[in-house]
């Protein structure tokens, strides 16, 4: 099958306030492929998500481009319609688990009522494959944790369950959201495994959004690397990694910190590539993108 | 909460109504206006005079009263009512049930109506139909309820006759109640028509009590809505597909009934504040009218007794609706 | 995060008053609510001149006149009179009087009280703060109405009873809302700050927390007028107010209760302007608020 998981071609964002957010972005993902999609803070690769989901900001208006899921395009799509895909073929997993799950609710009811809300199964059903999912993702002793409160599980338990709720309806497509990113460095490690884990055994395709290349290296097969909204360089992790093209991602590579070569000075990204950067991006703005 | 903290709150009552009575007390005394002679009328010689007063015990030194009236209490007796002529304890709990029923009723009344308001509100937030929610909300918010109460007699009675205005049952029906709950017994042992009539008239002076309450509720339910639609738990829902009524009812309301219920508590007492003024206009006969009474009368241990029974309802309503908002809150239970 | 480096942190130190920062950007409510009200002082102060009648004078043979729109009205008495033949207009005007300073003074003073008494038991905490909660605790299960109606009782007729019985009973709204403040503000960086340059405790409590308090003291004092207005109103209704029958929108509603089968104006015109009161000081309040929320957290 070579049709992609979703495609999204030459993307046009802009905000409220007339800046632009996302510069004419393409990314394709292949069905059960792991896509990683790096860049600073502010570099548009939450808003990518966010677009996808249709959750963007107040204000925020999609100027152009288009993004094919199953061979129709999400922008076109009625609201109802696309709703209907919401957790069930694209899934979120958010970056904060905490506030993620609602407080006052236990775990489960909130996956109950998913399964059966949300992916038609009775309420007998919906509890195994709730119970199932837990220990899928390693939870330990998943019978007792599902009646417990969010506050009462560890922050690792819950990114977790949020990654089996995210993979319960067997979703095409799955948008990581920097889901380490508020854990602990030790805690992170497990939560990568599962979810790699889940992909593997699901064959999603997962989108995954981060600023941290080291993970990027290990989890993802393609990448794409975004800065001031715009796509600098794309393709296979290993050819970028190894021989990168443009000299953003090679000062990305250089500023990482690494254990195994011999210690020099952290290299932070020049200051005229990043300046010259930007101009690039507004020069975009002035010929291609907004019309303000 | 846990145990400890539930006992170190419930010790503090003591204190509090210790405090109320005292100052009650103090206060009382130095009133203008002697109760003895409203009492006598014109033309008691001094001797009537002193002799009343003995039998009162108001010829003691202010000490020594307070510590007789404490005694007193601590056996159930709050002295006898200088206009009723009573045991005061007596007086009160015979009055205490029709306040109680219009204090409920009106709460049911303002928890349906500010609830109703408050999720019409935020279903509709940033449309016309908020607007004009708001726009309800500010004007009951500015009416005090002794004036709704008025004006709602002027409507509902004088211009449409539609519903009494006064009283608590209509006079010329004879019927013999047990207890002083007219409406729950009558509920219980089916006497529609009589309960019917009861509700006529409780209707205007719930009504009154519960608008500007209903307003407040809806205020602090809306603005805590407001907060909860703009949680993460609120967005991941979203991101699941569920409709926004759904999210509105299951995800931002349980959260949002917190702040709202213990905001709510603490306002609680100005509702059964309201009963003062408001059973007064209707000629309701509860504890507020009767309080009105014992001031024009200047009756002391009758007005001491009513202060310090609507401090024990204060009381034990904020204490209430402290229980009510760790039931609520699963975070404060023993986690 | 506080600047806490010297030179900058002592030239943008907040001012004791705080609030022209807003350019006079004032939002919608805020304007109508400050307007009205306004208006309604502006009717108070020339009430001699916009009155058509002395508002005492009797005229039983036009008495229970209807507004000038009705029949039998007359366009001398605009909105009727009432029993004894005594212009609705003029007293309303010059009730406005009572009823705007009554409430400005007595939320002033509810507002000193409080707002002191908060901020200490907040920002010092302890002890003290343990003594004014209880104190608040008490105070607050008294049933409100009925101890504004004793203490005016006690304290005699007069301006100043009303007053001191409006503040007494409220000044607990301002010191819970003001105490709770201050312990947020109490563990600020810029407390902290303060304290390590040396500034003693009450010296960083006057002069620098007490100053980014204002503007939510300010929001509660306009709301508080409004709930002067009406204690003020229920206790002419209820007959302890200032001495006379000079009038006030309370005792008129007290009396169109009595004629309230046959004059419903004289009911329903200081109704109106009560309510119409109250709902611009509570809009100004909300105005205010909204224009702070963003400044101030």
């Amino acid at each position: 099958m070579n049709e992609p998981a979703i495609q999204i071609d030459n993307l046009q964002v802009r905000l409220a306030d007339g800046r632009m957010l996302l510069r004419g972005v393409s990314v394709a993902v292949s069905p059960g492929e792991v896509h990683g999609l790096v860049g600073e803070s502010g570099a548009g690769k939450s808003m990518i998500g966010k677009t996808i989901l249709g959750t963007l900001p107040h204000g925020a208006v999609i100027q152009s481009g288009r993004i094919m899921f199953g061979g129709q395009d999400l922008m076109e799509m009625s609201f109802d319609k696309r709703r209907g895909l919401m957790g069930c073929d694209i899934a979120l997993i958010p970056q904060d688990p905490l506030m993620s799950l609602n407080p006052v609710r236990r775990i489960r009811r909130q996956m109950i009522d998913l399964m059966r809300l949300r992916l038609g199964m009775d309420r007998s059903t919906a509890l195994r494959r709730a119970i199932e999912l837990l220990d899928q993702v390693s939870i330990h002793e998943p019978e007792r944790v599902i009646d417990l409160y969010p506050h009462e599980l560890s922050g690792g338990m819950r990114q977790r369950v949020l990654i089996a709720m995210a993979f319960a309806g067997k979703p095409r497509l799955i948008i990581a959201d920097e889901p380490t990113t508020a854990l602990d460095v030790t805690v992170q490690r497990t939560v990568l495994q599962v979810l790699r884990a889940m992909q593997q055994q699901h064959g999603s395709a997962v989108l995954f959004i981060t600023h941290d290349l080291g993970l990027v290296a290990k989890l993802c097969r393609t990448m794409t690397v975004l800065h001031a909204g715009r796509v600098l360089e794309q393709g296979p992790t290993s050819e970028v990694i190894s021989a990168p093209v443009h000299p953003y991602t090679r000062a990305l590579l250089a500023s990482t910190p690494r254990f195994d070569r011999p210690s020099s000075l952290l290299q932070p990204i020049p200051r005229s590539l990043a300046d010259s950067l930007w101009l690039e991006a507004r020069t975009w703005d002035h010929y291609v993108g907004a019309s303000i | 909460m846990s145990g400890q903290a539930l006992l170190r709150r419930l010790a503090l009552v003591p204190v509090t109504l210790f405090g109320v009575a005292l100052v009650v007390f103090v206060l009382l005394r130095i009133i203008p206006g002697d109760p003895i002679l409203l009492m006598a009328g014109p033309g008691a010689s001094a001797a009537d005079l002193q002799s009343l007063r003995e039998s009162f015990g108001l010829d003691k030194s202010i000490p020594l009263q307070f510590l007789l009236w404490l005694r007193d209490l601590f056996h159930g007796d709050l002295g006898r009512s200088i206009s009723f002529r009573g045991d005061v304890v007596q007086v009160v709990v015979e009055r205490m049930p029709p306040t109680l029923e219009l204090v409920f009723i009106a709460l049911m009344l303002a928890m349906t109506f500010g609830g109703a308001l408050a999720l019409l509100g935020s279903y509709f937030r940033g449309g016309k139909v908020e607007w004009i929610v708001d726009g309800i909300i500010a004007l009951f918010q500015s009416v005090p309820d002794f004036l709704l109460a008025l004006l709602l007699i002027l409507l509902c009675t004088v211009v449409f006759s539609l519903l009494p205005g006064s009283g608590r049952i209509d006079p010329a029906l004879q019927v013999d109640f047990k207890t002083q709950f007219y409406i729950f017994e009558s509920l219980f042992t089916g006497r529609f028509d009589v309960l019917g009539g009861l509700l006529a008239h409780i209707a205007l002076p719930s009504l009154a009590l519960a608008l500007p309450f209903a307003s407040m509720i809806a205020r602090v339910l809306k603005a805590s809505l407001g907060d909860a639609e703009k949680q993460d738990y609120t967005a991941m829902a979203r991101s699941r597909g569920y409709h926004e009524s759904r999210i509105l009812m299951v995800e931002s309301l349980p959260n949002a009934l917190i702040p709202a219920a213990s905001l709510t508590g603490i306002q609680l007492t100005f509702l059964l504040a309201g009963t003062v003024l408001v059973e007064r206009i209707f000629g309701y006969p509860g504890i507020g009218n009767l309080a009105m009474d014992a001031v024009s009368s200047r009756d002391l241990p009758l007005l001491q007794g009513i202060i310090l029974a609507f401090a024990v309802l204060f009381v034990a309503v904020n204490l209430l609706s402290d229980l009510i908002v760790v039931a609520l809150n699963p975070r404060l239970r023993n986690g | 995060m506080a600047d806490i480096t010297g030179a900058n942190w002592f030239a943008r130190r907040p001012r004791l008053v705080a609030l022209p920062r807003f350019r006079l950007r004032l939002n919608a409510r805020a304007a109508i609510g400050g307007s009205f009200v306004l208006l309604v002082c502006a009717s108070a102060l020339l009430a001699r001149w916009l009155a058509p009648h002395p508002p005492l004078d009797q005229d039983l043979m036009n008495a229970l006149v209807p507004p000038f729109w009705l029949d039998g009205g007359d366009i001398s008495f605009p909105l009727g009179t009432d029993d004894l033949g005594r212009d609705i207009l003029s007293r309303i005007l010059y009730g406005a009087r009572i009823t705007m300073t009554i409430a400005l003074l007595s939320a002033i003073v509810a507002c000193i009280v409080g707002s002191m008494v908060g901020l200490v038991a907040g920002f010092y905490g302890g002890v003290v703060d343990q003594i004014v909660s209880r104190m608040i605790d008490t105070w607050v299960a008294f049933p409100p109405v009925l101890l504004a109606i004793v203490l005016s009782a006690m304290l005699g007729a007069g301006i100043t009873s009303v007053v001191i019985a409006i503040a007494v009973v409220d000044w607990t709204r301002f010191a819970r809302i003001i105490r709770a403040e201050a312990q947020v503000q109490a563990q600020m960086d810029y407390v902290a700050a303060s304290h390590i340059l040396g500034l003693r405790r009450a010296a960083i409590m006057m002069l620098e927390v007490l100053p980014n308090i204002m503007p939510l003291i300010v929001t509660l004092l306009t709301v508080e007028m409004g709930i002067a207005a009406v204690v003020e109103s229920v206790l002419s209704f209820a007959g302890e107010t200032v001495a006379g029958d000079y009038p006030t929108w309370g005792s008129m509603i007290a009396a169109g209760r009595g004629t309230i089968h046959h004059g419903w104006w004289l009911l329903v015109f200081p109704s109106v302007c009560l309510i119409a009161t109250v709902l611009s000081f509570n809009l100004l309040g909300d105005g205010l608020r909204r224009l702070i929320d963003p400044v101030h957290r």
